[in-house]
C-alpha cells in the first residue's frame, strides 16, 4: 500500500508540474510537450486505480493521437515564440483570480465528499465493478448508455463533415 | 542476504530478465543489420560485408565501435532539450514495447520460482503496445523539429502525417482478432488459437481459421506496421534522394546509433506481433499428434552445423578456417544434444520459442525483401493508399468479423 502511495505522489506530483510548465513556457512545443507529460501522468493514475482499459486509452488517444496533431501543427506553421499583447497581460490578474476561485471551489467539493470518495474506491484504493475491466466497460457503454454513446458519435461525425466543407470551401 | 533475496525474488527476477532481455535484443539488433546488408547484397549481385571477420560476421561489433566513438558535435541553434530528448524516446520507447511480448508458454522452474518468458503480461497487453506506439510518433517529430534544419523538418513533418494516417488502419486491423479471441491479452489471443479444425495446427491460426479468416486484416495490419516503423516502401521521413537523411541528418555518432536501433527493436515488434496475432505465435503448424516434428530443431541444426563446417575448412582467410568450423561444431552439437532421449524435456521445452522464432525470422526476412524490391511510395500515393484503400478494407474485415462471430455464437 506504502509503495502504491508513492507512485501515486510521484504521478500525481509530475502531473501538476506539468500543467504548470505548460501554463510558463515560452514556446508552444515546449507546452505541447508539458501536456503530453501530464496526459501520461493521468494515464498511470488511471492505472492506479486498476482502470486499465481507461489508462491505454487515456494515451493513445489523447497522449497519441490528439498531442501529436498539436505537435503537427505547430511544426507545420512554424510557431514561434509566444507573443505578450496588452491585453493578455491584462488577462493575468482576472486569470488568476478565477483559477484561486476554482481550486476553492473544488477543494470545497472534494473536502465534503471525502466520506463518498472512501465509500467507492474500497479498502485497496481500486474502484470495485465498474471502470476496472474491459468487458464491464464496454458492456455499460454499448448496453446501459448506448443512446448517448451514439449521439456523441453522431456529434463528432457533424464535425468532422464541417471540417471536410470548411476544407472544400476554396476550391 | 538470503532472506533479502528470498523475500523480493520476484522483483529481482524481473531484474535479470530485463538485463537478459536488453541483451538479447540489442544483439539481435546488431546481427540483423548485418543480415539485412547480406540480403540485400546478394538480392543486388554483391557481396555485401565480407571484411571484417569471416562472411562480415564481426561487421555489426566494428560499427558499434565507430558509432561510439565518433566525434557527437551539436549544431548549432538546436533546442538543446528536445534535441537530446528525441532519440532517447525513440529508444526508450521501442525498448520497452518488447516487454510485453510473450516468447514461450511454458515457465522455466529455476530455484523454486516459475520463470514466465515474458517480462510483463498485462490483461491489456495489445493496447500497451498500441499506447508505446502511439508515444512513438514523438521521437521522429521532436528530432526533425529540434535539429533547427530544413530537411529534417520536412522528414518530421512527413513522418508525422504518416503515422497519424496509418495508426488508425493499424488499430482495426486487429479488431478482428480482438473479436475472435476476446481478450487484449497476448498469450490468450495465442492460446484462443489452438483448437484448430481437424487437429491440424496450422487451421486454427487466426489467419486461417475461425468464423472469418483474417487475412484482409493481416494484409492491412503488416501494411500499416511498415508505415509505422518507417521502412521501405514507406520511408519517406528519411528519403535519402529527396531529405538528406530525413528526420536524423543532423543527427551524428551514438544517438545517429539511437535511431537505428529504435527502428530495428520495432521491427522486431511488429514481427513478433504479427506470429501472435495471425499466426498463432509459438503454436506449431502440424498437428498435435505428430510428436516426431519434435526432432525438427535438432533437423535444423545439424545439417546448418555440418554446412557451416563444410564452408569453413574452404574459407579463404586463416581465422575463418578457424572460427566458422568452430561455431559450425557448436551448432550441430547443440543440435545432437537435443536430439537426445536425455535432453527430451528441454527439446519439449523449446517447442514454442523455437516456433515463434521461426516465424519472427520470416517476418523479419519480408522486411528485408521488401526493402532489397520495392521502390519508394510517393507522397500522394502513400496518403491515398492509406486512407482510401487500407482504412476502407480494415472496416470492412471488422464488420465482416464481427457478423460471423455472431452467427456463430447464436446460430
Amino acid at each position: 500500500m506504502s509503495a502504491q502511495l508513492l507512485v501515486f505522489f510521484i504521478l500525481a506530483a509530475l502531473s501538476v508540474i506539468g500543467a504548470l510548465s505548460l501554463i510558463f513556457q515560452k514556446h508552444p512545443i515546449h507546452s505541447a510537450l508539458s501536456l503530453i507529460v501530464v496526459m501520461v501522468a493521468l494515464a498511470g493514475l488511471y492505472l492506479l486505480m486498476g482502470a486499465e482499459f481507461v489508462a491505454a486509452v487515456q494515451i493513445i488517444v489523447y497522449g497519441g493521437a490528439i498531442m501529436v496533431l498539436f505537435v503537427f501543427v505547430i511544426m507545420l506553421l512554424n510557431a514561434g515564440l509566444e507573443e505578450h499583447t496588452s491585453i493578455s497581460k491584462m488577462a493575468g490578474f482576472p486569470g488568476i483570480l478565477l483559477a484561486l476561485a476554482l481550486t476553492g471551489f473544488v477543494a470545497a467539493t472534494v473536502a465534503r465528499s471525502a466520506g463518498l470518495f472512501v465509500q467507492v474506491a474500497g479498502d485497496n484504493g481500486k474502484i470495485p465493478g465498474t471502470l476496472s475491466s474491459t468487458r464491464e466497460l464496454s458492456n455499460m457503454i454499448f448496453r446501459n448508455f448506448a443512446y448517448p454513446f451514439e449521439l456523441t458519435s453522431i456529434l463528432i461525425l457533424i464535425a468532422i463533415l464541417g471540417a471536410i466543407v470548411l476544407a472544400h470551401r476554396e476550391n | 542476504m538470503i532472506d533479502f533475496l528470498s523475500a523480493h525474488a520476484e522483483i529481482i527476477i524481473t531484474l535479470i530478465k530485463i538485463v537478459l532481455l536488453l541483451f538479447i535484443v540489442l544483439t539481435v539488433n546488431a546481427y540483423l543489420t548485418w543480415f539485412e546488408r547480406k540480403v540485400v547484397a546478394h538480392m543486388q549481385s554483391r557481396w555485401g560485408p565480407h571484411r571484417v571477420g569471416p562472411h562480415g560476421l564481426l561487421q555489426p561489433l566494428a560499427d558499434g565501435a565507430k558509432f561510439l566513438l565518433k566525434e557527437d558535435p551539436t549544431p548549432a541553434g538546436v533546442d538543446k532539450f528536445v534535441y537530446f530528448l528525441a532519440p532517447l524516446l525513440a529508444l526508450g520507447l521501442a525498448l520497452t514495447s518488447i516487454a510485453v511480448i510473450p516468447f514461450g508458454p511454458d515457465p522455466i522452474r529455476v530455484l523454486g520460482h516459475q520463470v514466465y518468458l515474458y517480462i510483463a503480461n498485462p490483461s491489456i497487453g495489445l493496447l500497451v503496445l498500441f499506447a508505446i506506439t502511439a508515444l512513438g510518433v514523438y521521437g521522429v517529430a521532436l528530432a526533425g523539429w529540434s535539429s533547427n534544419s530544413k530537411y529534417p523538418l520536412l522528414g518530421s513533418l512527413r513522418s508525422s502525417a504518416q503515422m497519424i494516417s496509418y495508426e488508425l488502419a493499424l488499430t482495426l486491423s486487429v479488431v478482428g482478432v480482438l473479436l475472435m479471441a476476446n481478450s487484449f491479452n497476448l498469450t490468450e489471443i495465442i492460446n484462443a488459437q489452438s483448437h484448430p479444425a481437424w487437429g491440424v495446427g496450422i487451421l486454427g491460426w487466426n489467419i486461417f481459421s475461425g468464423p472469418f479468416p483474417q487475412i484482409l486484416g493481416f494484409f492491412c495490419f503488416f501494411i500499416a506496421a511498415i508505415a509505422e516503423t518507417n521502412r521501405v516502401p514507406f520511408d519517406l521521413a528519411e528519403a535519402e534522394s529527396e531529405l538528406v537523411a530525413g528526420f536524423h541528418t543532423e543527427y551524428s555518432s551514438f544517438k545517429f546509433a539511437m535511431f537505428f536501433i529504435a527502428e530495428y527493436t520495432s521491427m522486431i515488434t511488429v514481427s513478433c506481433l504479427c506470429s501472435i496475432l495471425f499466426f498463432g505465435g509459438w503454436l506449431s503448424p502440424f498437428p498435435q499428434s505428430w510428436t516426431f516434428t519434435y526432432y525438427l530443431p535438432s533437423l535444423l541444426l545439424i545439417p546448418s552445423g555440418l554446412w557451416v563446417i563444410w564452408d569453413g575448412i574452404r574459407y579463404e582467410t586463416i581465422w575463418g578456417r578457424l572460427i566458422l568450423p568452430g561455431i559450425g561444431t557448436v551448432i550441430a552439437l547443440l543440435g545432437l544434444a537435443l536430439a537426445l532421449p536425455q535432453l527430451q524435456f528441454v527439446n519439449v521445452f523449446i517447442q514454442g520459442p523455437f516456433w515463434l522464432l521461426g516465424k519472427i525470422l520470416v517476418f523479419l526476412f519480408v522486411y528485408v525483401w521488401m526493402r532489397g524490391t520495392l521502390p519508394r511510395f510517393r507522397y500522394d500515393q502513400l496518403m491515398a493508399f492509406g486512407w482510401k484503400l487500407l482504412l476502407p478494407v480494415s472496416i470492412a474485415n471488422v464488420v465482416l468479423t464481427a457478423f460471423f462471430v455472431l452467427l456463430r455464437s447464436n446460430p
